[in-house]
């Protein structure tokens, strides 16, 4: 068996860390071994863990009729789920119409200029993880993006890099405080 | 007096969930025998976040409240009847155009009704439909009100909603299913979401004389999970149903059993596609099926599903109550009622709009909307998002009517209407969309996967500058062969933003491809920014409003842009108070 066939290369998209499996007993034995309620099962697995752990895949696969293609499959279709951890900060960037046309690209270059890192990737410091999204809904208020679920409208370059610079500094002032 | 703060997901982001508070401090330290509620969008998302004052002499609107004037209407409207003039956007005695032209059939609660009371929904005329559908009307009497009404399938496609219900009807099974469509994908559009939040029990009255209709004791509300808010809303309305004997068993003590869910999705556009979205409430990959069989016949299951779009059931519950008559005598001759659009882009008054069918794009655009930011020019609207197209300036008269749209090679849509001035360039928003059917291909059929990338390498090209002439007509070729191609609305439609272009727009195509230019100035790879040294005063303006730092420059000294470092953002030249910044 090659290292394709054997998911070796495949493995090394996904992430795996040390999760107590535990944590997702219940969400399994709620939804039982009843069919159609796959993606119900990731979508609480990530509530959990933040992400979607290539163990707790695995071990769903064995408590469930699922076979791993499938789970993996899923997973990868689908935008909402990551198979990585994210930042303390998950950054959405609008990539809708109405932010498009009214400069979300610069907004969001400037963004991944001050933080060095790609739209799907996580800073090294693991503060800050940027993401684009399809449409916040926000559209009169564009370009918006979305900082842990509050939303920052209206944004130029020079203004998106502040909130980042803020928050940083808000971050790294926390942790002085807490040593 | 009653005061309403717009609680929609805009008026959250605007900070409305903060002017609620303070209002509710204010009363409270003042013992103000007031009540506030939240409402859902009012609508006019340019002055959210929006307080409504409603009295016994009407209603007076305030708008982009803060903490601070939230206080001042305590203090001054509510405690001492003194109006503040300066924040008042309307009042109900003088009620702007945005809302004069409008004609609101599917979003008459939102905005006027607190969405998370059962009570207020049943004072509006609420659930009346059900019952007398309950009461005294036969499944194909309920077909037949929703025939002569003329009401068809605002997702997009405008199929006769009653053609669908007789499908399903007709069809046999072990168990039917009535599926919801509200997985709004289309970006740029809000609609569903803002009838979602503000109006949840009308989804839930649609759903259940649908369900009726076609005979279905479940039901499947499959919403995006990007809406957080309309899920929870939702929830707590199906609670307040249930408990309320308008779902579950025996509802209004007849034989008629419904039962709701609402399920999750998980972010992929493809599954607003009807057997797409099937293939996702089976908890699999979201990818179409090949139709025939139809959903009517062979849907969840393989049992007969029919699936609606939230606007289409928004308006359901209004037509069996007022009749199929007082719906088919608003709009055209071939397109019923009204439609719902969220206005966005280059607009003054962005925001929700509801408008008879018929009415012109013109007056949409410029009396609604008010017309085009900083009085710039109009150059085209989209219609329709990744699926439909770019309308120009000289088509500006046609009637929102589905015949009529689809004959400009745009389509009516789910109501995404996004409006565009001279500085859009509309090769760039062709990549735009085309980049997003690209990554949203599910990647089962060859002309949508491999064929959509192939159009955007051209259009990237183009855009840099290092097209070729013939690349108009390999377009065109290609557009054309993916919509042959494929075997859902998504590829069938992924090409219509580029063929509308190039039908209206081939000259701007042309100088991206001939003279290098983006007349737009928005294509990067063709523009430079520098700073003319004899308009220059040294300001120091747009070296601080440079966020990454390319500018350099000391006060009254003439400054100059590092080309390695220019994001080619235009911060600088948006800033720069002397013309002194030149883009080419």
């Amino acid at each position: 068996m090659c290292d394709n066939c054997s998911g070796v290369e495949f493995k090394k998209n996904f992430r795996d860390e040390k999760v107590n499996l535990e944590l997702i007993t219940p969400v399994i034995e709620k939804y039982g071994k009843s069919k159609g309620n796959l993606i119900n099962v990731l979508q609480e697995m990530q509530d959990i863990y933040g992400y979607l752990p290539l163990s707790g895949m695995d071990y769903l696969a064995e408590k469930t009729d699922n076979k791993k293609a499938t789970i993996y499959g899923v997973a990868t279709f689908y935008t909402q789920f990551r198979l990585n951890p994210i930042g303390k900060y998950l950054v959405l960037q609008c990539q809708g119409t109405a932010c498009h046309v009214n400069g979300s690209k610069e907004v969001s270059k400037a963004i991944c200029k001050e933080l060095d890192i790609k739209p799907g990737d996580t800073t090294e410091d693991g503060l800050f993880t940027v993401e684009d999204v399809a449409c916040l809904g926000c559209c009169s208020l564009a370009p918006v993006m979305m900082i842990n679920g509050e939303a920052y409208g209206n944004l130029t370059p020079g203004k998106a890099v502040k909130v980042i610079k803020d928050l940083r500094k808000k971050a790294l002032e926390g942790d002085t405080n807490e040593n | 007096m009653k005061i309403k703060v717009g609680l929609g997901s805009c008026g959250i982001a605007a900070g409305g969930r903060k002017v609620l508070k303070s209002l509710q401090d204010g009363a409270k330290k003042y013992n103000l025998d007031v009540e506030i509620e939240e409402t859902g969008c009012i609508g006019m998302c340019f002055f959210e976040p929006i307080v409504d004052i409603v009295t016994d002499e009407g209603t007076y609107s305030y708008g982009f409240v803060d903490e601070n004037i939230a206080k001042e209407i305590i203090e001054n409207h509510i405690k001492e009847g003194k109006v503040l003039e300066d924040n008042l956007i309307y009042t109900s005695e003088n009620p702007p155009n945005y809302t004069k032209k409008q004609h609101k059939i599917a979003l008459e609660n939102c905005g006027v009704i607190n969405p998370e009371k059962i009570e207020e929904y049943i004072e509006k005329d609420g659930y009346k439909g059900i019952t007398k559908v309950l009461e005294d009307m036969s499944q194909e009497d309920v077909i037949q009100e929703i025939k002569d009404s003329g009401l068809r399938g605002r997702g997009g496609a405008g199929f006769p909603t009653w053609f669908k219900w007789n499908a399903a009807l007709q069809s046999k099974g072990n168990q039917k299913y009535m599926v919801c469509n509200a997985d709004e994908g289309d970006p740029g559009a809000f609609m569903d979401r803002s009838v979602l939040e503000g109006d949840p029990h009308r989804i839930i009255e649609g759903m259940l004389i649908g369900g009726y209709a076609i005979g279905a004791s479940e039901g499947i509300i499959y919403c995006r999970a990007e809406y957080p808010l309309a899920i929870e809303r939702l929830e707590k309305a199906m609670a307040q149903a249930k408990k309320n004997n308008y779902l579950g068993e025996n509802i209004l003590g007849t034989d008629f059993t419904f039962n709701l869910r609402i399920k999750k999705g998980a972010g992929a556009f493809v599954c607003g596609e009807e057997t797409a979205l099937i293939e996702s409430l089976e908890g699999k990959r979201g990818m179409p099926r090949l139709k025939p069989p139809f959903p009517a016949q062979s849907g969840y299951w393989r049992e007969p599903t029919n699936i609606n779009n939230v606007e289409t059931l928004a308006n359901v519950p209004w037509i069996i109550s007022k009749g199929a008559e007082a719906f088919s005598s608003v709009g055209s001759e071939k397109s019923k009622g009204t439609k719902v659009f969220a206005l966005s882009g280059k607009i003054k008054n962005g925001g929700l709009v509801e408008i008879p069918m018929g009415m012109t794009l013109r007056e949409v655009i410029f009396d609604i909307g008010g017309g085009i930011k900083k009085d710039k020019k109009f150059k085209a609207v989209q219609m329709g998002g990744p699926s439909g197209g770019c309308i120009p300036a000289e088509l500006l008269d046609t009637p929102v009517t589905y015949e009529n749209i689809n004959a400009t090679g745009a389509i009516m849509g789910s109501g995404g209407m996004v409006v565009m001035d001279e500085t859009t360039c509309m090769v760039d928003i062709a990549k735009f969309f085309l980049d997003f059917t690209c990554k949203e291909s599910c990647g089962k059929c060859t002309y949508c996967r491999v064929g959509t990338k192939r159009m955007l390498e051209i259009l990237e090209r183009i855009s840099k500058g290092k097209g070729k002439i013939e690349d108009l007509d390999e377009l065109e070729q290609l557009g054309n062969s993916i919509k042959d191609g494929s075997l859902c609305g998504l590829g069938q439609t992924a090409p219509n933003p580029v063929l509308t272009g190039l039908r209206y727009f081939r000259d701007e195509y042309e100088a991206h491809i001939v003279d290098k230019k983006c007349p737009a100035k928005k294509c990067e790879a063709l523009l430079t920014y520098t700073i003319d040294p004899e308009k220059c005063t040294g300001c120091t303006l747009c070296a601080r409003n440079c966020p990454t730092d390319a500018i350099s420059g000391k006060v009254k000294e003439i400054h100059k842009i590092d080309q390695d470092l220019c994001i080619k953002c235009g911060n600088c030249f948006d800033v720069c108070n002397f013309d002194a910044v030149n883009v080419e």
